[in-house]
């Protein structure tokens, strides 16, 4: 089992994800630098945090473009786990690879805080071990985060059960406070809040542990 | 002949260019007359403050390097060092509040990870005037904002620091930055140019007009043209400065480079003659190598320009293609644009001419120092704040309310933890990434910022202190009760304090009342760091913070930096537990305004001792707001639980008002369930120690001589405390009303 965390030129959470999987849970994981198009040695391919090129143009905008991008649509195709965090997130829904997008928090300010999630579902490979309607306790860290899909998208994500996280105080105008989301496979997960902040008690929660954990768990099952 | 107009425009004295021709034995060009300008500014050759500063402590067991370098370095053990410093941005945050901030935050990061240390924390100090000024309000939004734009994207948690509001500050806010950062001790790099003949490399964002004479800039003040400055005002990139922190550790990492230092105030020209002296060596610089912005710049815009995001660097002939690859890797321009001789000559070339000829020495160590007058000044701030401090800049309603003769306490304490100075923060640091990097154990709002160190057991804990009043009405004892509460705040977070660095704000040093205050404040702060055994290992000068001839509150801000032996020892400010005894523990003599070093240091080692031996389970420094705000700060909800109550009898000293409220030094409070043993131990050392009463219920209740004065839910006074300030934003003051009237 091999972990892969993506580092975009401007990727700022890549040695916190790196940190999460390879001392918190103790797996195997490598960086993959942004120009990498070969992907065969990972098992599941983190996007972590922070200002992809920049951010420049738009959140995401540029990063879709990069030679990696491809090859993780291919890596995503074939079932293989991709999880976006935060400007991971953003990055995957430019990339079509989940569906929506996110738009300037209402406040039009940065937010940086803990806050509450209400597990929508357990059946992802993310949340396998967790139940249905668990509250976990992670911290949010953006400034555009406010999620968007036009109503008939909603409606299908809410439909097909792929709203994964909900807020349980919306804290960027996000639709339906949606936090989380998985594509229709089940197998790309993007979310806004960090659980690479928030998987030790001493920073405050070790919550965000049960997501790496549930990614172990789906890929010894495999 | 230089004209008279000529030099006013360089902020040079004639004295100044006599020795500048003594030196040349000539008439110098512009360009160079530009460059003998921005190194002999005061902001880059401190030469008023030079004869006092050296009166500082600068060496101790831990210290590797102090001043003089771009950042000070400690010795953490374990082959583990740190790299931190605090630096001023005030007069560019003035002019462009946002763009000014942030290029503070990016210069200050810039100067850690040169030394090849990766930044882990930054803080910072904020001044504004109050909020019922509408251009303050816009000023504290703008910096706020720059400060986020900048620390977020670089990726460096904002942890912690303070803001204040007074209305000195009303025309020149003070934005101090301070970073700090993590490496291995023997992976140590300096700005030095060795190895005649070897590449001088510029890597990074290519050369602009933006921010000629900024460091001229910041050492004059202004008048009422500071808009016009505006160009002066450098503009900031954290994507490009990230990518430039992330390629300069790796070609450090591949020892591939032999010196380096970032362009930061006076640009080309400070990095290039400073590497030069330092080592002893010569520079030569080819202009027309340089990567640039703009067409047609000349020479004197090239060397002077302070585009953000730049770095100069030395390396060996063999490794110069290796440096290249590594910054191309990242997709940054990298030139060679010039090298290291053996004559000791800042010697620049453009288009194949010599457009400047000086002894780099002639530029740093033979800069004119000042021995300028000193005088004390004929009055000094009222006294009447003294027990109530951060009522200073409180609206004068509130000044009367609380100084008159009301004895509703639970009205007074709501009025105290909203006032301006002492209302909740979080409006400004919610904007701040305070968690990226994964080690932010205690973030904004604790006594002390606590990062822990991966792969060790230790923690690093810091914090900022500047008491700008007290600082104001007796600048020596001002500064000694700076040191001292940075170093309880230390202490209180399980650390101890091994240095510090300072921000040392002041108005016109050519006022002898200024420069008085500022050699009172350096005797003050030498004393209080030797004494503590804190060494000040570098930091920043700021003079000339005036508007319209006035000059603002002397105001040092000190850095502390401690080492936490094991994150078990990381105590919060906060109570825990419900039941828990609190303590009370403070010097024998009650001392306003000023500290004793000896019990202060008992009340330090007394705490530091009960955190080891874990009989605490929280420490909270008592400061402005007295004993009735500290109890309520330590009720209040955290990230780790919601509002808690507590239920405490004042001691009395048979004055209410200052019993409940006043601001006496060395006091702490501690919650305990082993409380008898800290009451012993704080009599055994002579300390006064006091069973206030217990944590718990939902209710702060305190008595006082058996009348119970104050009784209010805590969630009632914690949403006092919370929405004041964004309350304070959001109001629409008369001034905005008068603006939008004028727009219409």
């Amino acid at each position: 089992m091999k972990f892969g965390v993506v580092i975009f030129p401007g990727s700022n959470c890549d040695h916190d994800c790196y940190y999460a999987i390879e001392s918190v849970i103790g797996k195997p994981v490598d960086f993959i630098w942004h120009q990498d198009t070969s992907l065969n040695a990972f098992d599941a391919i983190i996007l972590p945090g922070g200002f992809a090129y920049g951010d420049y143009l738009r959140t995401g905008a540029l990063a879709k473009f990069s030679p990696v991008m491809r090859a993780i649509g291919e890596f995503a195709n074939k079932g293989g786990l991709v999880y976006g965090i935060c400007n991971g997130f953003q990055i995957l829904t430019e990339a079509g690879l989940l569906p929506g997008a996110l738009l300037r928090n209402v406040s039009m300010k940065y937010i940086c805080k803990f806050v509450e999630l209400r597990t929508e579902t357990a059946n992802t490979p993310y949340t396998n071990v967790l139940k249905k309607g668990q509250i976990l306790r992670i911290p949010i860290g953006h400034g555009e985060g406010n999620f968007y899909a036009d109503e008939d998208t909603l409606k299908r994500i809410e439909d097909n059960d792929q709203v994964v996280f909900r807020y349980l105080e919306n804290p960027n105008g996000s639709l339906h406070d949606i936090a989380g989301i998985v594509n229709e496979k089940r197998n790309v997960l993007g979310m806004m809040p960090h659980p690479d902040r928030s998987s030790e008690a001493i920073l405050g929660s070790a919550d965000g542990k049960l997501i790496f954990e549930s990614m172990v768990n789906a890929l010894v099952s495999r | 002949m230089v004209s008279e107009e000529l030099l006013t425009q360089h902020n040079l004295i004639e004295a100044e260019y006599r020795k500048i021709v003594e030196i040349l034995k000539r008439e110098p060009s512009l360009t160079e007359l530009g460059i003998f300008s921005v190194m002999w500014s005061e902001h880059c050759s401190y030469k008023s403050s030079r004869v006092h500063l050296r009166r500082l402590p600068t060496k101790g067991p831990a210290v590797l390097q102090g001043p003089g370098e771009n950042a000070g370095i400690i010795d953490i053990g374990g082959g583990l060092a740190v790299a931190f410093k605090i630096e001023s941005h005030n007069h560019p945050s003035y002019i462009e509040p946002f763009q000014g901030a942030a290029t503070g935050v990016g210069g200050i990061l810039r100067d850690i990870f040169t030394m090849g240390a990766r930044p882990i924390a930054a803080l910072n100090s904020l001044r504004f005037g109050p909020l019922n000024k509408e251009k303050n309000k816009r000023i504290m939004e703008g910096v706020v904002g720059g400060i986020a734009f900048y620390g977020n994207c670089f990726g460096v948690p904002t942890v912690g620091g303070e803001v204040a509001f007074s209305d000195g500050y009303s025309q020149n806010p003070l934005v101090n930055a301070f970073a700090l950062g993590i490496f291995e001790k023997d992976k140590i790099f300096y700005g030095r140019a060795h190895g005649v003949g070897n590449p001088v490399i510029y890597v990074g964002a290519k050369t602009g007009r933006d921010g000629i004479h900024g460091a001229t800039m910041a050492s004059a003040g202004f008048g009422e043209d500071a808009g016009a400055k505006r160009p002066n005002v450098q503009i900031g990139d954290p994507f490009m400065e990230k990518l430039l922190l992330e390629a300069c550790l790796e070609a450090m990492q591949k020892g591939l480079i032999v010196g380096i230092q970032d362009m930061g105030a006076a640009g080309l020209t400070c990095s290039s003659c400073e590497m030069g002296a330092r080592a002893g060596t010569g520079i030569e610089l080819d202009l027309d190598r340089v990567p640039q912005r703009e067409a047609a710049m000349t020479a004197y815009e090239i060397m002077l320009s302070e585009s953000q995001e730049r770095m100069l660097l030395v390396s060996e002939k063999t490794n110069e293609q290796a440096v290249l690859d590594v910054f191309h890797k990242w997709g940054l321009d990298v030139v060679t644009v010039g090298r290291v001789t053996d004559d000791g000559v800042l010697r620049v070339r453009q288009q194949g001419k010599v457009v400047a000829e000086i002894p780099n020495s002639a530029l740093t160590d033979e800069a004119p120092v000042y021995h300028r007058p000193l005088m004390p000044p004929k009055s000094t701030l009222s006294g009447k704040l003294d027990d109530y401090s951060f009522l200073d800049g409180c609206e004068q309603t509130l000044i009367d309310t609380f100084l008159g003769d009301s004895s509703d306490y639970n009205h007074l304490l709501r009025l105290a933890v909203s006032s301006p100075n002492l209302s909740c923060r979080q409006w400004v640091w919610e904007q701040y990434d305070h968690m990226v990097q994964s080690n932010t154990m205690l973030g904004p709002g604790s006594d002390a910022a606590v990062i822990r160190i991966k792969g060790t057991q230790k923690a690093l804990a810091m914090t900022l202190d500047g008491p700008a009043y007290r600082v104001a009405r007796n600048p020596r004892e001002g500064a000694k009760l700076a040191v001292a509460e940075s170093c309880r705040n230390i202490v209180c977070s399980g650390g101890r304090p091994l240095a510090a660095t300072n921000c040392l704000n002041f108005g016109n040093p050519e006022h002898p009342e200024v420069m008085w205050q500022f050699s009172e404040v350096v005797d003050g702060m030498a004393e209080a760091c030797t004494f503590f055994g804190t060494p000040i290992t570098g930091g920043n000068v700021s003079f000339y913070n005036e508007t319209f001839g006035g000059d603002i509150y002397p105001t040092p801000v000190l850095g502390v930096v401690g080492l936490i032996e094991d994150i078990s020892f990381v105590t919060r400010s906060s109570f825990e537990d419900a039941g828990d005894s609190i303590v009370l523990v403070e010097s024998l003599n009650r001392l306003v305004g000023k500290v004793n070093l000896e019990e202060e240091q008992a009340v330090q080692q007394l705490v530091a001792a009960a955190i080891r031996d874990k009989l605490v389970k929280s420490a909270h420094d008592i400061s402005e707001g007295g004993l009735a705000v500290a109890l309520a700060e330590c009720c209040f909800s955290t990230v780790h639980r919601g509002p808690i109550g507590a239920e405490v009898q004042i001691p009395s000293r048979l004055e209410v008002r200052r019993d409940v409220f006043g601001e006496s030094s060395t006091r702490v409070i501690l919650s305990t369930n082993q409380a008898g043993e800290v009451l012993k131990r704080a009599r055994q050392v002579g300390l006064n120690g006091h069973d206030l009463g217990k944590v718990g219920g939902k209710r702060l209740t305190m008595t006082y001589e058996g009348e119970r004065i104050i009784d209010v839910p805590v969630d009632q006074l914690e949403a006092a405390w919370r929405q004041a300030l964004p309350e304070a934003v959001a109001s629409v003051t008369v001034a905005a009303v008068e603006d939008r009237r004028i727009v219409e």
